[in-house]
């Protein structure tokens, strides 16, 4: 007889808590990511007792609004590493849809909704086009995406002659975006959480979801089961695009104008370093959008206490790229393979 | 249980006692993998200036037994000796200093450097400083190439990525004879080579074995072992059935040690009528099968037999749309199929589980719910959004029926034996309710009550009218199932067997046809 009993079924998986609701919410955050939890406790521990100013509410506000645009490409980036592959590409994208979204408000007679629809129709073209080089040129995704990183900086660059352009705080659109808040919680925020828990549900609810675990599994048990692997690369890219677009008009309502590097340089290591903490595997298949909404406000907070504390900004960039090493080593050791040949 | 070899006080006698100093022995070698015994306390020597074969069906402990020698695998009892002296071969490094060398099946070539390089790879000549002394390869490589009468066949100064495979295989034959080489474990080495560079390497062979190194020949093909080799050992089922002297034993014999299992395990269904045509596949030829027909009605076990290389697993992708196809058709229950499209075989009613589990059907690290609805999310989802408790009813039904042993089906895949990965294979599968079910090598690495119940599984598919293609390397088992037997060679079908025709002899003839073709038994000697 079976040793599946009907009890067992009934019961969530190992792991997760008894009560309904906190037992969602972990599900949400996924079990193995407390240890992100602590960390974020430590660090909100350290800075509050070093600065008295650091747990109030303003200050959280700040770190929320400055992590929002990395927590954006962050969600998006995890979704393209469960697939099994990388877009660093994500900050020169956003510096596109930053500089179109001014551009064509302002050569539009200040349209708001033109400007960002076409910053989002652009963003879904550099998307596909990343998609199209890797499925069809049989190009290595971050080598493809790595081409991306030179050539969409200097797009953004060549559009707007290297310079910040148009101003958009005269329109009540942008300034809802950028200063706004609904709830006392800040208008971004709300995007962010909107974003997040739309590919959570993608993710976790849809067969689309699960086709893209798949993929980033076993690339050649999802193709024997019938998955087209190109056409769910191609939309995972795209859907980059449109997330980093949305992205790129968050900055401009931030800063007031199209920013063609500035702001938008370097997001690429935020976004794969929150992704690579919050639990994704980087060779695919594993990984999921709680872990890396905590990983992005571990950074945020981390990134605003070294600020708040006064320490050189160098120093961050060398945190974050050892973060990055560390989180990935942790991942390698945790994962058990053989110690041999070269890692994959 | 555990049948633990018990280190023998006394040394056997190896089976011919002849120059016993010479060339290497193992002595009641055992090797289990899990609960897999793939060597039962093997006793052979390999003498010095003699050719050994090792023959034997797929899994008969051949390649077994080359990975101890060569220190890929350590034995889980017995002893090894190179000449009379006892010798631990703990990693692969070690035994290639104790100068025990393989030329692999498929050569490993290093792609853009020279030759010479390549021979060298891991041992290059410096000169101070850590230097390539070029001078020094060269000097050496020339010396090599003279000394085995490649002068002329490989030249040094070209890279890797230029060479034929026959040229990539001298290259590993070079490799494993720099130095002092005691001896040298040939593996198929004639599967990608033409019939004059056969020639070539038999010579290279005969010249190593009258310079006193012991070969070690493995081949499925008789045509050669009678060509080259002095006594030939035949292994089956991980014991050695019997070391035969070239010049005195026949093909016939040879066929018969290797089949001649206990026929008791076998296991018979009680066969129906064969029902409409579901599957009819015509001259189908892609990169690695040649003008394939093949027809299958419902409620038919057709067993597909073959020795490994055959082209049996490849035909299996080509019908499930995996492979690019050059010629031929596919029609499924009247659709024809486009291939290169596996989502729309699955559709028209085909599934295929795979060889390699693990690697070619399983996500290891998702549980056995993700892994068995994958092919019926489709019929699963409303609005795309999967129904969680629909999905958990199906796949709890299949893994009810199937057996699947977990505590629940939440399991991550990767925690199950190998019998259960299998059956969550299984589920996936008829979760969708194929027309056609091809299964490749089913029961491989499973302990027997598992196969047994996959066996039922088999049977109870057919009973409910689904045409199933069977492809496994274990003949007993494949004759109990298969209602017809289809045997390949060399991307071919060579012919098929009804259930009453097919004996292990006839279809090891069919599956070593070309070879057996081109033996006299008059002409055995080397």
């Amino acid at each position: 007889m079976t040793t599946i009993t009907p009890q067992a079924t009934k019961d969530a998986p190992p792991g997760q808590g008894a009560v309904g609701g906190s037992r969602t919410l972990l599900s949400f955050v996924g079990g193995q990511n407390l240890s992100l939890i602590g960390a974020l406790a430590v660090v909100l521990a350290l800075f509050g007792i070093l600065n008295e100013n650091y747990l109030s509410v303003s200050n959280m506000q700040v770190i929320a609004e400055a992590a929002t645009i990395t927590g954006l490409l962050a969600v998006v980036q995890t979704v393209v590493i469960i697939c099994g592959g990388l877009d660093i590409s994500v900050g020169s994208q956003v510096g596109v849809a930053s500089v179109v979204s001014a551009m064509v408000f302002t050569s539009t007679g200040d349209n708001a909704l033109l400007g960002v629809a076409v910053a989002v129709g652009v963003g879904v073209l550099v998307g596909v086009l990343n998609g199209l080089v890797i499925v069809y040129g049989r190009v290595n995704p971050t080598i493809a995406t790595l081409a991306g990183l030179a050539a969409y900086k200097g797009l953004a660059q060549l559009l707007s002659d290297g310079r910040a352009q148009g101003y958009v705080l005269n329109d009540d659109i942008f300034v809802f975006l950028g200063r706004g808040k609904v709830a006392g919680i800040p208008a971004m925020v709300w995007i962010l959480i909107a974003v997040a828990v739309a590919v959570h549900l993608l993710l976790t609810r849809t067969d689309i979801g699960r086709n893209i675990y798949a993929i980033g599994g076993n690339d050649t048990a999802a193709r024997l089961a019938g998955i087209n692997i190109n056409k769910y690369l191609v939309a995972v890219y795209a859907l980059i695009g449109v997330v980093a677009a949305i992205a790129g008009i968050l900055l401009t309502a931030r800063t007031g104008s199209g920013q063609p590097t500035s702001g938008s340089e370097g997001l690429e290591l935020k976004a794969i370093t929150a992704a690579a903490l919050g639990g994704c595997a980087l060779r695919g298949g594993k990984g999921g959008i709680g872990g890396t909404l905590l990983a992005v406000a571990l950074l945020g907070c981390l990134e605003n206490g070294l600020t708040v504390e006064g320490i050189n900004s160098f120093w961050q960039n060398v945190a974050q790229g050892a973060l990055l090493v560390i989180a990935v080593v942790i991942q390698q050791r945790r994962s058990g393979e053989r110690a041999v040949g070269l890692p994959t | 249980m555990c049948p633990a070899p018990s280190p023998t006080p006394e040394p056997d006698p190896p089976a011919t006692g002849q120059n016993v100093t010479s060339g290497a022995a193992v002595h009641d070698l055992t090797k289990r993998f899990g609960p897999v015994q793939a060597l039962g306390g093997v006793t052979l020597d390999f003498p010095g200036g003699q050719v050994t074969a090792l023959m034997g069906e797929n899994g008969a402990g051949k390649s077994t037994l080359l990975k101890i020698l060569t220190g890929d695998h350590q034995p889980t009892g017995g002893r090894i000796t190179l000449e009379g002296q006892p010798l631990t071969l703990e990693s692969p490094a070690r035994a290639r200093a104790a100068g025990i060398r393989i030329i692999p099946q498929e050569p490993e070539i290093i792609p853009y450097v020279s030759v010479a390089e390549n021979v060298y790879a891991g041992a290059l000549p410096t000169s101070a400083g850590r230097r390539l002394d070029r001078t020094e390869l060269r000097r050496r490589v020339t010396a090599d190439l003279d000394r085995l009468g490649f002068t002329g066949v490989l030249d040094p100064d070209l890279l890797g990525s230029q060479l034929t495979p026959a040229q990539r295989q001298l290259v590993e034959i070079m490799r494993a004879v720099t130095g002092e080489a005691k001896v040298v474990a040939f593996d198929e080495p004639t599967s990608s080579l033409s019939e004059h560079e056969v020639d070539a390497l038999f010579r290279l062979i005969r010249r190593l074995r009258d310079q006193g190194t012991a070969v070690i020949y493995v081949s499925h093909r008789m045509q050669e072992i009678f060509q080259l080799a002095d006594r030939i050992a035949v292994l089956r089922d991980g014991n050695l059935v019997g070391v035969q002297d070239a010049r005195s034993t026949s093909v016939d014999e040879l066929v018969r040690l290797m089949v001649g299992r206990d026929l008791s395990t076998m296991f018979t269904r009680r066969r129906a009528d064969r029902g409409r045509l579901v599957l009819d596949v015509k001259d189908l030829t892609t990169e690695d099968v040649r003008n394939v027909n093949l027809q299958m009605h419902a409620g038919e076990v057709v067993g597909l037999a073959g020795l490994v290389g055959a082209g049996r697993s490849e035909l299996a992708l080509a019908l499930a749309g995996d492979r690019p196809v050059l010629s031929g058709t596919v029609t499924l229950d009247g659709q024809r199929l486009r291939h290169g499209r596996p989502g729309e075989v699955i559709r028209a009613g085909l599934g295929l589980a795979p060889e390699e589990r693990k690697a070619q059907a399983l996500f290891l690290h998702r549980s056995i719910r993700d892994n068995s609805s994958l092919v019926v999310l489709e019929r699963l989802r409303r609005l795309r959004f999967v129904s969680r408790a629909a999905e958990r009813k199906l796949v709890q039904q299949y893994a009810d029926r199937l057996r699947v042993r977990a505590p629940s089906i939440e399991h991550e895949v990767r925690k199950l034996s190998g019998g259960n990965q299998q059956k969550v294979v299984l589920a996936r599968w008829l979760a969708r309710k194929p027309k056609v079910l091809i299964l490749d090598e089913p029961t491989r690495g499973i302990d027997v009550g598992a196969k047994a119940e996959i066996y039922q599984i088999i049977a109870d598919l057919a009973e409910e009218g689904v045409a199933l293609l069977v492809i496994s390397s274990e003949l007993p088992e494949l004759l109990g199932l298969a209602d017809r037997v289809v045997v390949m060679q060399n991307g071919r079908v060579t012919g098929e067997l009804g259930h009453e025709d097919a004996t292990e002899e006839a279809v090891l003839s069919l599956a070593m046809a070309d070879d057996i073709a081109g033996v006299t038994p008059a002409g055995a000697s080397s």
